[in-house]
């Protein structure tokens, strides 16, 4: 049996002490309108890669927070060398500037209003430009498991997922969390049925509040719309791979966390602030989850699937796993761990546990994965409400 | 493989077909840790990964599956049939 303790992990120190196990030099929007700038710099410059997405206008409040926060987070993760930042105007811009520049890594920002795209994209260019030679000659070293920040989600689950693949990455889970490392799941609505599970896996009645009140607090925002979830939870894909009710799905879906404790609870796209597992609330639609999971600083994610859920994303590997045979012949392509041999009592928890830990090394030390060799870079804000 | 359905506690109301199986053919079930659950013959088709009943359930009680309530029985499910979207629904959110 594997011991987290005795993988053997290299990775980029940043200048904030954390570890990243990739490389990048981001190129990030701060709006809708500077995507087409920021394409423009990452296909100019070899290495680099812009995040292009729908948002950033006329936003306010706490969404304008979140996007504020998942945007400067990729910045500020580990994953990422330095960054590049675009926006319409200077003040927006100069917001993700300043997040991402207190973690001590090189940041500049451009404007795009009294220059136009053209000279933006020059500047940003030979900025990005200099980023990338200083970035290529940051060479990994060593670091131990107890500077690993990682999360898992699971996607288009089935009745698989909760026998094989979510208990392994729980079991898995629970070896990283006894070795110190920092560890991230959520996905609020998707544990319903099993929410007092989840409560009784908090360390503290404190941490058990703060769960169960973002719990309710969902359940009362669809419920204010005079709709239920049923159709969208579980989805039409969990319900072709056997799974019937969100109490079945959550039942499932919560063995990710085996048995470690939950020792905080987190807003989406906060870092934690201490090691071990921690609640992060966040939607349980795939590419949301896991760009809420980069924004905290998750350096890479284990995927539990059934069906075959093939996102990835930009900044973190996404590492799959499914014990679904028909998944795992017709998609081995997005099939990074295969356990379908759980299903048929030829491979235990433990086995199955050691075999996910051996990829998260392999992956950690530079194996790109299937979801990024398949260039899956998802990347999806959470939205709160309608913008003003 | 000697067995054709997984169960997640022995006395779940179903259990998860690991493989596509047929009506009428006797299915060894099994616990994940490899323990005997019996054999039961199927009244209907049952897919990969849908679940199969290992009791008569009545419309109208819960079904338990890892030990715990998944839903409500809405039609009668004997022993050796499908369960799925057609006779089992959640109890937490109407429809």
């Amino acid at each position: 049996m594997i011991s987290a303790k005795d993988l053997q992990f290299t990775g980029y120190r940043r200048p904030d002490g954390r570890v990243g196990v990739r490389n990048h030099v981001l190129i990030i929007p701060v709006d809708d309108l500077s995507n087409a700038a920021a394409e423009a710099v990452a296909h100019n410059i070899k290495g680099t890669m812009a995040l292009p997405h729908p948002y950033g206008r006329l936003q306010f409040g706490a969404d304008l927070d979140l996007t504020f926060r998942t945007l400067a987070g990729q910045g500020r993760n580990p994953n990422c060398a330095a960054a590049v930042v675009i926006g319409i105007e200077p003040k927006w811009t100069d917001r993700i500037v300043q997040e991402i520049a207190k973690t001590g890594k090189p940041v500049a920002g451009f404007s795009i209003e009294r220059s136009g795209d053209l000279k933006t994209i020059e500047a940003a260019s030979r900025q990005a430009k200099m980023f990338v030679h200083d970035a290529s000659e940051i060479r990994r070293e060593p670091f131990p498991v107890s500077q690993l920040t990682m999360s898992c989600k699971c996607g288009e689950s089935d009745t698989t997922s909760g026998l094989a693949a979510n208990p392994t990455v729980g079991r898995a889970f629970e070896r990283l969390a006894a070795a110190g490392a920092t560890l991230i799941f959520g996905e609020t609505t998707e544990v319903t049925g099993a929410e007092d599970l989840v409560m009784e896996l908090c360390e503290t009645p404190e941490i058990a509040r703060q769960f169960k009140a973002a719990f309710d607090d969902y359940q009362a925002l669809v419920e204010s719309q005079g709709v239920s979830l049923v159709g969208s939870q579980p989805t039409e894909g969990n319900i072709r791979g056997g799974l019937t009710t969100i109490e079945e799905k959550a039942l499932g879906n919560i063995q990710k966390a085996g048995r470690c404790r939950v020792v905080d609870f987190l807003e989406p796209a906060h870092e934690p602030r201490k090691p071990g597992l921690s609640f992060m609330d966040s939607s349980s639609a795939a590419a949301e989850m896991v760009t809420l999971c980069a924004a905290a600083g998750s350096v890479v994610h284990f995927f539990p699937t059934g069906q075959g859920n093939v996102i990835g994303n930009p900044v973190i590997p996404v590492i799959k796993l499914s014990a679904n045979p028909l998944t795992v012949a017709t998609m081995s392509e997005h099939i990074d761990v295969d356990l379908s041999a759980m299903l048929r009592i030829e491979m235990n928890l433990d086995q199955a546990a050691d075999a996910a830990l051996q990829l998260l090394e392999r992956t950690i030390n530079g194996r790109m994965t299937c979801a990024e060799v398949l260039r899956h870079n998802e990347f999806v804000l959470t939205k709160l409400y309608r913008s003003a | 493989m000697t067995h054709g359905i997984l169960m997640h506690e022995p006395d779940d109301d179903v259990g998860v077909a690991v493989a596509d199986l047929a009506a009428g053919a006797a299915v060894g079930a099994i616990t994940l840790e490899g323990k005997p659950v019996g054999t039961v013959t199927l009244a209907d088709a049952v897919p990969l990964g849908h679940k199969v009943a290992m009791r008569d359930i009545t419309c109208g009680s819960d079904v338990i599956e890892y030990g715990r309530v998944i839903g409500v029985a809405t039609k009668d499910a004997a022993r050796g049939s499908h369960v799925h979207t057609h006779c089992l629904a959640t109890k937490r959110w109407k429809s």
